[in-house]
């Protein structure tokens, strides 16, 4: 509460200069995004002028077989390994907080390693992997490494909401009677539900984006959507690249917006979380 | 009384090296009223937990009617627990938070339902049954808290400092509802507190512990009245406690000599050179400027501290220790400087054995109960 009243007074004294300051930076972040989707809409095939407004490249984009199916991968790969990296983040997450045991901290700590390591090296890592192991790369490897990078998203994410936790809530369903999965299901898991719902949209959007590290885990048959898009532009951006773009800035604004309600009304709900009760 | 609810025998629980439940034998019975009292640190909430099933034991067994529990789940077990704080599920509504047992024992919706209105009705909280907790006040909270483990009609009830976090008035309030609940119900309340006064109000019994020991257990006029160690004595309301010496055990009682004067009193149990404590609460102690037999402490009336109902004397004695006394205001007073003898009431006043001869005591029975052991 308190915050949003600072917040408010603090909008309201800003000087003209910073004004202008964060006018710009809004202006530098979504300009480029803006011209994108513009030139969709144009009838011109080069991205310089913008010469009348047409759906055409949207009905050609559709069209494209090619692009249709790396547009199907990239699905079937995000959702494949958000679900899984959303179950096994969530699991290490709870695991961390309840359990004490020898070089946890080891055990927590390595978590960062595949956030903070070089996308490339990450890429590479796995394809040694994978070869070494006679796996030819494919629609699994893709997943696979897909779930291994975003998975420490999901478990650092859930326990930050983990770590709040008053344990005596979940002794309290012991002691009403449920034993340790009913525990989990009502209690645990819908109190760090605004974890598990941001951590799995942190999971979602970086499988959506992946460039580098598909590009070495992907086969020819798995091509996802931002990999094609990088040999499309290879020859030139053209305008169903803007079209595609377009919808996918759209379809990420629309995830977002739903995360947001969702999470937004399960904080209203528990009033603050377990911070206070 | 008849078998215990539940018996305690020889619970240790420790905690790495750290032994904080120190052979604890405990039994509670059916339907009455048991308050874990000790400050903090004590192993009361320990004792708690490890009944609820939250804690192991290290050793010891925990019968609950005559079963032994120790090595079962929270979830196996007939009691339920009203936490410190409340531990209310925040994103259920009030209602779904007490119906959460019955839920959980598969009872039927519409017998759900029924007992979940009776029970809110029960703690007054009609009109909130679809109300969040974070919606709701501490005292609000609290019967919440009470109702969702009373549905379950549990064996015994199991409280943890349930009104730590009230304000002083609701807090009584509080107290006196939690009573007539008990009273009405009949089910065994196990009520852990630090707060004596809390303590003696609502007990049908109190267990005093210190430092993972069973001090004392008896009701709460035993307890004030008759304490059994000095921890107790110091610890349940005001006393005075005297360093004393027994000097003689004759049939006219005991002749103990302090540094300032000496007495006689009756008590059994005493055997001459050792040292024991004397303890005599405020309000027994009586000073007078004439001789009484068996007392032979002098003093000087140092300061009168106005209270409001009563009036606190400080008196010195010969060697410099204070000791307090209360009278009712009304009285007539001795000036200060005053030259006084105090005495009390023969029955008003209490020896204890010193800690020395306690742990004495204690490894005699121990062996004792150790040797039983193999014999059986």
């Amino acid at each position: 509460m308190d915050t949003k009243k600072l917040q408010k007074s603090e909008k309201a004294g800003f000087a003209p200069l910073s004004m202008l300051y964060a006018c710009l930076v809004y202006l530098f972040l979504y300009l480029p995004i803006a011209v994108v989707i513009a030139f969709s809409f144009n009838t011109s095939k080069t991205n310089i002028i913008f010469e009348g407004f047409t759906f055409e490249w949207y009905a050609k984009m559709f069209d494209n077989r090619q692009l249709m199916e790396s547009f199907q991968n990239t699905l079937i790969v995000a959702g494949v390994s958000t679900v899984f990296s959303l179950v096994l983040g969530t699991l290490c997450a709870v695991g961390l907080y309840k359990f004490e045991f020898k070089l946890k901290s080891l055990v927590s700590n390595s978590l960062y390693i595949p956030i903070a390591i070089p996308e490339i090296v990450f890429g590479i890592a796995m394809l040694v992997f994978f070869s070494s192991v006679h796996i030819s790369t494919g629609m699994f490897t893709l997943i696979v490494s897909h779930i291994t990078f975003s998975m420490p998203f999901v478990a650092i994410t859930v326990r930050s909401r983990v770590a709040g936790f008053d344990r005596s809530i979940e002794e309290a369903a012991k002691d009403l009677g449920a034993n340790e999965f009913r525990t989990f299901m009502r209690v645990t898991l819908p109190m760090i539900m605004p974890g598990v719902i941001s951590g799995g949209m942190l999971a979602l959007t970086m499988s959506l984006d992946d460039v580098v590290i598909s590009f070495f885990t992907a086969g020819p048959d798995s091509t996802t959507l931002p990999l094609k898009i990088l040999g499309m532009v290879k020859k030139g951006v053209s305008p169903d690249v803007n079209a595609l773009s377009t919808l996918m800035i759209l379809g990420t604004a629309v995830i977002m917006v739903i995360s947001q309600i969702a999470q937004n009304r399960l904080e209203q709900r528990q009033g603050g979380n377990n911070s206070e009760s | 009384m008849g078998e215990p609810i539940i018996r305690l025998v020889n619970v240790v629980k420790c905690y790495h090296e750290n032994q904080v439940v120190k052979k604890l034998n405990l039994d509670i019975q059916q339907g009455e009223f048991l308050t874990l009292l000790g400050p903090s640190g004590c192993g009361k909430t320990t004792t708690l937990r490890m009944i609820a099933g939250f804690e192991s034991v290290t050793e010891g067994q925990i019968y609950l009617e005559g079963n032994n529990v120790a090595d079962l789940k929270p979830n196996q077990r007939d009691v339920n627990t009203v936490f410190q704080n409340y531990a209310l599920f925040p994103h259920m509504t009030v209602e779904d938070n007490i119906a959460f047992g019955l839920v959980e024992k598969r009872v039927k919706k519409s017998e759900i339902k029924q007992r979940v209105a009776e029970m809110i009705k029960m703690v007054q909280l009609e009109g909130m049954e679809k109300r969040m907790p974070a919606q709701m006040s501490g005292g609000q909270k609290q019967r919440v808290a009470i109702a969702r483990a009373l549905i379950n009609n549990p064996r015994v009830l199991l409280l943890d400092e349930p009104l730590g976090a009230l304000d002083l008035k609701l807090r009584k309030q509080m107290q006196s509802e939690l009573k007539h609940l008990q009273k009405r119900l009949g089910i065994t309340f196990v009520f852990v507190t630090h707060d004596q006064e809390e303590a003696l109000t609502m007990s049908d019994r109190i267990a005093v512990m210190n430092g993972g020991v069973l001090e004392q257990i008896g009701t709460p006029r035993e307890i004030y009245n008759r304490p059994e160690t000095k921890f107790v004595a110091d610890f349940i309301g005001e006393s005075n406690v005297l360093d004393a010496y027994v000097t003689e055990v004759s049939e006219g009682g005991i002749h103990v000599k302090m540094e300032f004067g000496d007495a006689v009193l009756k008590a059994g149990g005493f055997v001459e050179e050792e040292m024991v404590y004397l303890c005599v609460r405020p309000e027994n102690l009586k000073m007078t400027k004439e001789a009484v037999p068996n007392f032979n402490i002098y003093g000087t009336v140092k300061e009168h501290i106005f209270i409001g109902s009563v009036c606190k004397t400080v008196v010195e004695l010969a060697s410099g220790l204070e000791v307090k006394m209360t009278s009712p205001q009304t009285d007539e007073l001795y000036a200060v400087g005053t030259r006084v003898n105090i005495y009390w009431r023969e029955d008003q006043g209490v020896i204890l054995h010193t800690k020395e001869e306690q742990l004495y005591n204690l490894i005699e029975n121990t062996v004792q109960i150790e040797g039983g052991m193999h014999e059986a």
